[in-house]
Parts: structure tokens; sequence; C-alpha cells
């Protein structure tokens, strides 16, 4: 295997937009093409990740018209990955592995979607497609209704009273809007307090609005290369130094889904092929698609204990300049969370917080990083591991 | 010898058992386990040497939550309860609750004995077939 970094990195501001996802994608790749000093003619491989692009729009084949719109030439491989929130993830991954298989020497990897325009009962139905569609969405199942039903069952496994459960996810979202406001292309940049939330309408008991990350818009993309490349193009290159992906069934059949294998497989491999450990991660960009996702899953990556992570959260464990920084960009929840870009923007995060990049939301001395990111309710997880 | 696999237990009649009161699922002669929903092999061991069983429908609530803002065409229906519960025979299946008032359900619902059923969801786009849902009834 070849050694494999990353060089130019390119993202639009996450939110409300009129442009097309051809459009968003388009200025998020020519970013990552022009900061890493190459044309588009030198691009062999276009991997887009896209959750529901023909909902959206109304078209299907993104890959291809990204590929002309960039102008790469005829022979270029373009290709859209689906797995849900987490295709974006899959597509650098497999960039990643065939970059270093020798395939290809250099792709562009990212994803776009445009969720905003399909308002939020359309939304909600088709992000609800991520679920088991023959046994699971007929009882009118939503996202935030599956993280809703782990929060009960994370606070009767591991006897956190729900109003405390309640008030630590709270803080969850309030750090990430702290983060947010810091990231100028963050879909809210407003700070919020534990009241904010516990203020807001119920979605799905006992998750409120702002437990909840939005719907939006936004892409970006992330050009993969070798070592030797990449050397020649950029001063500062981020290698990927470990890459894991994990699968599941539907949600009744994951049983205590608090406890999620896909995830614990996927990130053992990325751990295993970068050679460290939980306790070497200085920053991790997650998905915190709900606040009792966060806590959930930075238990199942081995970065606390089961049935901790809530506590941690309360004494500030996870905020910049804690034991570890999650969710510096704000994450899900506050940079916003338009599914198909979503990895894309986690790596875009992590690669700049390894530059030292990232201004008043910079981690100091950040040498190892992370992304976790979820599809579905857990049938494709994707963990990557970035290194200076 | 054909080599050709066939499933024992398809989604459809595993639906037609719901409209008539059956909850079907599959039992392993290899393992004894049970596998409900189908699937195509034993969710424990994949074996494919599988019997269809009648299940006895008894369930026990293991979370749960109230949906107030719901998937399109679901809208005639809010709020409701949905849960995952966990079958006498070790399964677990998610269903919407019934028979319980979704503004006064708490927690305490977890731990709660539950009949399983079938309904026919509202008419949704994108929904091929006869379509049924899992039903769960407080008893």
């Amino acid at each position: 295997m070849r050694k494999v970094a990353v060089m130019g990195v390119g993202m639009t501001k996450f939110g409300p937009t009129e442009k097309s996802q051809v459009e968003l994608f388009a200025e998020a790749a020519m970013e990552a093409i022009n900061t890493s000093n190459i044309k588009p003619k030198d691009v062999q491989a276009l991997f887009l990740g896209n959750g529901l692009g023909d909902f959206e729009e109304g078209q299907l084949n993104l890959a291809g018209f990204c590929a002309n719109e960039l102008g790469l030439p005829p022979e270029t491989t373009a290709m859209r990955f689906e797995g849900a929130c987490a295709s974006a993830s899959i597509a650098i991954r497999n960039a990643f592995l065939l970059v270093a298989s020798g395939a290809y020497d250099i792709v562009v990897a990212g994803g776009t979607e445009r969720a905003l325009s399909m308002g939020t009962s359309l939304a909600t139905r088709t992000f609800a497609m991520g679920t088991d569609s023959k046994y699971e969405e007929f009882s009118g199942l939503t996202f935030p209704g599956v993280f809703a039903m782990l929060a009960h069952l994370y606070a009767d496994k591991y006897n956190v009273p729900l109003p405390k459960l309640k008030e630590r996810m709270a803080m969850v979202a309030v750090k990430n809007h702290k983060n947010g406001a810091k990231n100028p292309l963050a879909q809210f940049q407003k700070e919020i307090t534990v009241e904010t939330v516990l203020k807001g309408f119920v979605v799905a008991d006992p998750l409120q609005l702002f437990d909840c990350c939005p719907f939006s818009d936004g892409a970006a993309a992330v050009i993969v290369t070798t070592d030797e490349i990449a050397k020649k193009h950029v001063e500062k290159p981020v290698y990927i130094l470990g890459a894991g992906q994990g699968s599941a069934g539907s949600l009744c059949r994951q049983k205590d889904y608090t406890i999620m294998p896909s995830r614990i497989a996927s990130a053992k491999q990325a751990y295993k092929m970068a050679g460290v450990e939980p306790k070497d991660i200085d920053v991790a960009e997650v998905h915190d698609c709900f606040t009792i996702a966060e806590i959930v899953l930075l238990e199942n990556l081995g970065l606390f204990e089961f049935g901790t992570a809530s506590e941690a959260v309360e004494k500030g464990e996870t905020e910049i300049g804690g034991k570890i920084a999650v969710n510096p960009s704000g994450g899900l929840k506050a940079k916003g969370h338009p599914v198909g870009a979503t990895g894309a923007a986690q790596v875009y995060e992590i690669v700049k917080q390894l530059r030292g990049e990232c201004g008043a939301r910079q981690v100091e001395n950040a040498k190892i990083g992370m992304t976790d990111t979820l599809g579905g309710d857990a049938g494709s997880i994707v963990n990557l591991i970035f290194g200076i | 010898m054909s080599s050709s696999v066939t499933y024992k237990l398809t989604h459809k009649m595993f639906y037609e058992g719901l409209k008539e009161g059956k909850l079907l699922g599959l039992k392993c002669n290899s393992c004894n386990t049970y596998t409900c929903p189908p699937k195509i092999n034993c969710a424990q061991c994949n074996s494919l040497d599988m019997d269809i069983v009648e299940l006895n429908g008894k369930a026990e609530i293991k979370t749960f939550t109230v949906v107030r803002v719901c998937p399109e065409g679901f809208e005639g229906e809010l709020p409701y309860v949905v849960a995952l519960a966990e079958l006498e025979e070790g399964p677990w299946v998610c269903g919407r609750v019934v028979g319980v008032d979704p503004d006064k359900v708490t927690m305490d619902i977890i731990g709660k004995k539950a009949t399983v059923g079938g309904k026919i969801p509202p008419k949704l786009s994108y929904a091929p077939g006869e379509p049924m849902a899992i039903t769960l009834k407080i008893s």
C-alpha cells in the first residue's frame, strides 16, 4: 500500500442556498483543486457522496455532471457513493484505498446535498428511508425518533435520570454552537444556552429542536493523492493513517444500540491501520446528528468508557482545550448536515486543524485527528484517522 | 439438484401473517434461535435450515419515543408512540404502540408487557405492495 495524503480541501458555506448540487460541488472541488496547485486535467477520478439528490432536484447520476462541470477529462472515473449520511466518508475511504493500491494517483472526493429544497415533511420522509423500509418505517419512525429511543435506552441502561441526561445532552448542543460561532462556514454561528435547548419544541420525546441537527445545503471536497505527489504540490500534506468501515442491519436486529458493533469494528480497523489508540486522538469530528448521538459514539469509539461520556461532556472534557476536542467545527449541530457532504466537511475540518489554520477554534498542537460518520441507523459507519 | 435459494418467509408473507393476527418468524434447526422479522438466513448463525413458526406475540418494551414531527403521510396520526420491544422468543421488533395516551407516556413504559399485532399504515409514497406496520398493545 502506498502512503496516501490529502492535498487541498474545499467547502461551501453550509445553509440555505439557491445553487444546484452540481454548482455547490463544483465550488468546493474547484477550491480543493486550486489549493492543491493542480489542474482539473490532473484528476483521474471523482468520487461523490450524495444521499437524496434525486428527491431534492430530480437529478440522478450526479457524478458525471460534476466531472464535466469541473472540466475533468473524458477518461475520468466518476461515481456516486450512497451510504445515507456517511456517503462522502465512504467516497473518501474508497479514494484512499484506490490511491493506496495504485489504481489512481489523484482523486477528488467529497459530497454535495441540497436537503432544504425538500421542506420538513418530505425531508423527514426521505431521511426515514435510511431506516428499514419493510419492517420499521411503516410504524412512522423518524430519524429523531431513532435517537430519541436511544436516549431513553441510555438513561434506562446506565441509570442516568432523564432530566440529568437531557441537561448533559443540551451541553453537547451548547458546546457545538459555541464552536460553530467561530466557524465562518457554519450554518448557525450563534451561541446558545442550556435553557435555549430545554425551551425548544419537542420533536420526538425526549429530543427537542436544539437536540437535532438542521436540514442543510452544502458541499465539501478534498484531493486524495500519494505522499510523493502531495509533497511536490503543497507545503503541508495531511496523511490518511487509517480507515475503517462497518455495516449493520435494521435497528431491531441491533437490539441494544447504545453499543454499535458496526461502529466499534470500523473504529478498530482505523486505529489498527493507523497504529494509534483512542488516547492518541487530539481532535475528532464526529457524527452529532442528535445530541445523544455524540455521547453514545464517544463511547463506541473508545474515547470514553461506556456509560461515562455524558458526565465527561458536563465536565468540559470534550471542549476545545479539554481532554479531547470534539467537533471544533461546530459539528453537524451548528455547522450543518448536508447529508452527502457531511463526511467531507469533517475531513476538511481535520485537515485544517492539523495544518493549524482554524483561527479562533484552533485546537492547540493537534497532531492526530479522527472523523466518525454514521449512515442510517448505524447501517454504514466510516472512521478515518489523519496525521501530519 | 437446483442451486437456487428461495426465501422461506418473505416480507409479504410476514405482512399477511400480521393481517391475520399472527406473528410469523423462523426457527433455526441448527442453533434453535428465532429470527423475526424474517431474513433469508438465521440472524444468529446464518443457517438456511429454518422452519416458519408462529411466535406467541408476547413482548416487553425496551425503549420508546413519542413522534411529534412526522414523515409525509403520517400527519393524521400525530402524536404517536413508537417502541422497540423484545419478544419472549428473543428477537426485538420495532412497532407502533397502541392503547396509550401519547401525552401521558413516560419512561415507566419501559419493561411493560405488550402484545404484538399489525395495522395498515396510512397511504405512503414509495411504498409498493400492501404494507403493514407492527403494533405493540400495552397489556
